[in-house]
């Protein structure tokens, strides 16, 4: 490693070969305000196209200003960041932006959290001297996300994250000049591309030109019907994040509060999707153990790995590209869909409102979810077992419009009988959650013993892609572990060519799993947020008094009461499905 | 699940062409190029095989096809009209030849006729200086067009 010393804004500093100077500033603490440029640090998502100009520098000796981002740090270099002229050269380009970006910041869905409008507050713009021709383009509106790319400002991060991180290549810059915009293929509309709204392109959006559909105002008007029942359920992540929204420290945990808020603003039933999850290891782990049993009995026509299937990013990703694997993920459906099915069934039945009265509200961390639910197979009569949902921004808005003090709120418990949970459940949240989960309980039928010891460090962590051996009493279990779509594909390439090796494979869509959900409050690149997230998720599992998914009380009620068993008939029709091939075929004439 | 449809012969020639650029993604220009040529022009379908062949995304392969004005994605009218805005042919009213022809034939530079008949492209010179303005429909040269004589020529295309 290679040391080199320069000296930013008369202060030294010493950094490593290959370090820009944007980053060096930082390390001593100097800010270089940036629009274009976007980090996760240790995560290997970064984009510097230096395109933006925002972050220009004086260098001694150097005719033109530097771009920070993009401009290494070399041996006795000599730089100022806040010289007149660089200050006059920000400001300047920052005008230039704003001279075609549209002036609804009041009621822009972005407001308040917008990179662009933190800029124009912290440079003191108060009037744009610049007129000239405005972009205008169509707004385009999918399932879960909303394109107005009259606010893009080309930073090319949902790009990045498009391509690059999750190898979805849904967006692209097209045309040129001034008619240049981030699209899908040939301009269509999002629902008609590749895109499988993992929403990481929104996630990482500065302004508002990528934003989520918003769902709240259906849901005041259905707690507003008196001849509504509105129940709510909210995914494991979203307690790890959603405190964030109201200054809290990030990784701190608000289940409690959560669940007044949510009683605060009306709805007749605080329910739990963990309780959904824990129903999810029951039919997944039983489909494991069940292809498992059959290929140790030397059948070689059974489908292994067994792909989770929880997350409907990844399942939307698997129908496009891979549309010849799909009948290898598990057939199980995902939490939230497992939690409307019974909802409208089992918990209608036993308070005697008709599915129809029955308004089911899911929050997720997620955009993909609200595509998910609007899915043909999750109808019956053509209501749907989720009727809408929502994610965690929505409900801090939700709370926030409600005049709710989150900070203040006293704790309490979900409501039963759908709102009971384990720790399993609740890790379903990050990356490697769900496959721990499942290993606790198929460990425990499988081998009939009891586990001395339900945490598996072996399958955590944050890397792209993970892999463990587990020994379920002499049968070695070989699990992999990708997140991000782009590490997933890796997986799955070698699941399609017949070289994987594994038993069981656990996708997330999102880089870190849900924590990093597309619906997540915004991360503004601290990856050190997600990590705090991940953290909050296992500390609620260490504290649950029950951490194995088959030891719910109320899940073992279910299945005596409702379903029978794992994978009976029943279970068949309300929990599981099956999957379609969404590719394009090329057929010669 | 869509479904595209090439005719067989060429769609045979554009995976020929890839795999002779080793299905490089980096050779996508030179692969646009050549289904072009093939082509006349680059409709979706064909940027479609061109991603699936060459292994990147279609939003990418049309990125480019966008970006570059060599590219189209409207096919060529039957009677293909280049007028030539070089300079010679420019100071001599190319210009206003190529707004008669804008006006007759209700297309833009770069459009095609709904009947598929004419389409309309500006070039610059093809060595026939002398003959300013000149503008060429197919293989044929017309040389000295006035505005007033637009007609007469599109005249002669009658099928």
């Amino acid at each position: 490693m290679e040391l080199i010393k320069l000296t930013i804004d008369k202060r030294s500093v010493e950094v490593e070969k290959g370090t820009t100077i944007l980053q060096a500033a930082r390390q001593i603490g100097i800010d270089i305000p940036t629009l274009c440029y976007f980090s996760l640090g240790d995560m290997k998502i970064e984009n510097k196209p230096g395109g933006c100009r925002i972050c220009v520098v004086e260098v001694e000796g150097r005719r033109n200003l530097a771009p920070a981002c993009a401009t290494e740090c070399m041996a006795g270099m000599v730089v100022r960041t806040n010289t007149i002229r660089v200050l006059n050269a920000r400001r300047t380009v920052l005008e230039l932006i704003l001279s075609d970006h549209p002036f609804d910041c009041l009621v822009c869905a972005k407001s308040g959290n917008c990179e662009l409008q933190d800029l124009a507050h912290k440079f003191g713009v108060r009037e744009i001297p610049y007129k000239g021709e405005q972009s205008t383009y169509r707004k385009d509106t999918s399932p879960s996300i909303i394109r107005d790319v009259d606010k893009c400002v080309m930073c090319r991060r949902c790009e990045m994250m498009c391509n690059d991180v999750q190898s979805v290549g849904a967006l692209s810059a097209v045309n040129r000049g001034f008619q240049s915009v981030v699209a899908p293929a040939f301009e269509m509309n999002l629902d008609k591309s590749v895109c499988t709204y993992c929403g990481q392109c929104v996630a990482v959006c500065p302004t508002g030109a990528l934003t989520e559909v918003d769902h709240t105002r259906q849901i005041i008007a259905a707690l507003a019907d008196p001849n509504k029942t509105v129940v709510v359920q909210t995914a494991p992540a979203v307690r790890a994040a959603l405190g964030e929204e109201f200054g809290m420290e990030p990784g701190t945990l608000v289940t409690g509060k959560m669940v007044t808020a949510l009683r605060e603003i009306g709805f007749d039933y605080v329910f739990d999707t963990d309780f959904a999850a824990d129903l999810t290891i029951m039919e997944e782990g039983t489909e494991l153990l069940g292809r498992l049993g059959k290929f140790l009995a030397g059948d070689k026509e059974v489908k292994l790995p067994i792909l989770t299937s929880c997350c409907p990013a990844w399942v939307n990703f698997f129908e496009h590209n891979f549309p010849e694997l799909k009948d290898v993920p598990s057939t199980s459906r995902s939490p939230q869909q497992m939690f409307g099915a019974i909802a409208k069934t089992y918990f209608a039945d036993k308070i005697g409102v008709n599915r129809k009265e029955l308004v089911v509200v899911s929050v997720m961390p997620c955009l993909a979810k609200k595509y998910e639910c609007s899915r043909d197979e999750f109808k019956h009569d053509n209501n749907p077992d989720v009727d809408f949902s929502i994610s965690t921004r929505e409900l801090a808005a939700l709370i926030k419009q409600a005049n709710i003090d989150l900070v203040t709120l006293p704790e309490e418990d979900f409501d039963n009988p759908m709102g009971e949970s384990t720790g399993a459940s609740v890790i379903f949240g990050t990356t490697g959650g769900v496959i721990e989960a499942a290993v606790r309980t198929a460990y425990e039928v499988h081998t009939g013993k009891k586990l001395e010891k339900v945490d598996f460090e072996e399958l955590r962590g944050l890397e792209g892609i993970r892999h463990a051996e587990v020994d379920f009493d002499g049968l070695k279990l070989n699990i992999g572990i990708a997140h991000g779509l782009g590490n997933a594909r890796q997986l799955l390439n070698d699941v399609r060519d017949g070289k994987s090796e594994f038993h069981a494979i656990e996708i997330m869509a999102c880089p870190g799993g849900c924590i990093g959900g597309g619906g997540q409050p915004l991360h503004h690149g601290n990856s050190t947020i997600l990590k705090a997230r991940q953290m909050a998720l296992y500390r609620e599992d260490a504290g649950k008094p029950i951490r194995k998914s088959h030891e719910n009380p109320f899940i073992v009620k279910l299945y005596e009461e409702f379903l029978g068993k794992p994978m009976s008939e029943k279970s068949h029709h309300l929990l599981h499905t099956h999957y379609f091939d969404k590719s394009t075929k090329i057929v010669v004439e | 699940m869509a479904e595209i449809k090439l005719p067989e012969n060429k769609l045979n020639q554009l995976k020929e062409v890839a795999k002779s650029f080793n299905n490089d993604g980096g050779e996508l220009i030179n692969v646009l190029h050549k289904a072009q040529e093939i082509f006349g022009y680059l409709p979706a379908e064909v940027q479609e095989v061109v991603a699936k062949e060459l292994n990147v995304s279609v939003a990418h392969v049309y990125g480019v096809v966008s970006f570059y004005s060599f590219f189209t994605m409207t096919p060529k009218g039957k009677h293909p009209i280049s007028i030539c805005l070089g300079t010679a042919c420019y100071v001599r009213g190319a210009e206003k030849v190529l707004d008669e022809f804008r006006k007759l034939l209700k297309i833009q530079v770069g459009e095609t006729t709904p009947d598929g008949k004419f389409s309309l492209s500006g070039l610059r010179c093809v060595g026939a200086c002398g003959l300013a303005p000149v503008v060429t429909i197919g293989e044929k040269v017309y040389g000295r067009v006035a505005p007033d004589g637009v007609k007469e020529i599109l005249a002669e295309y009658k099928d």
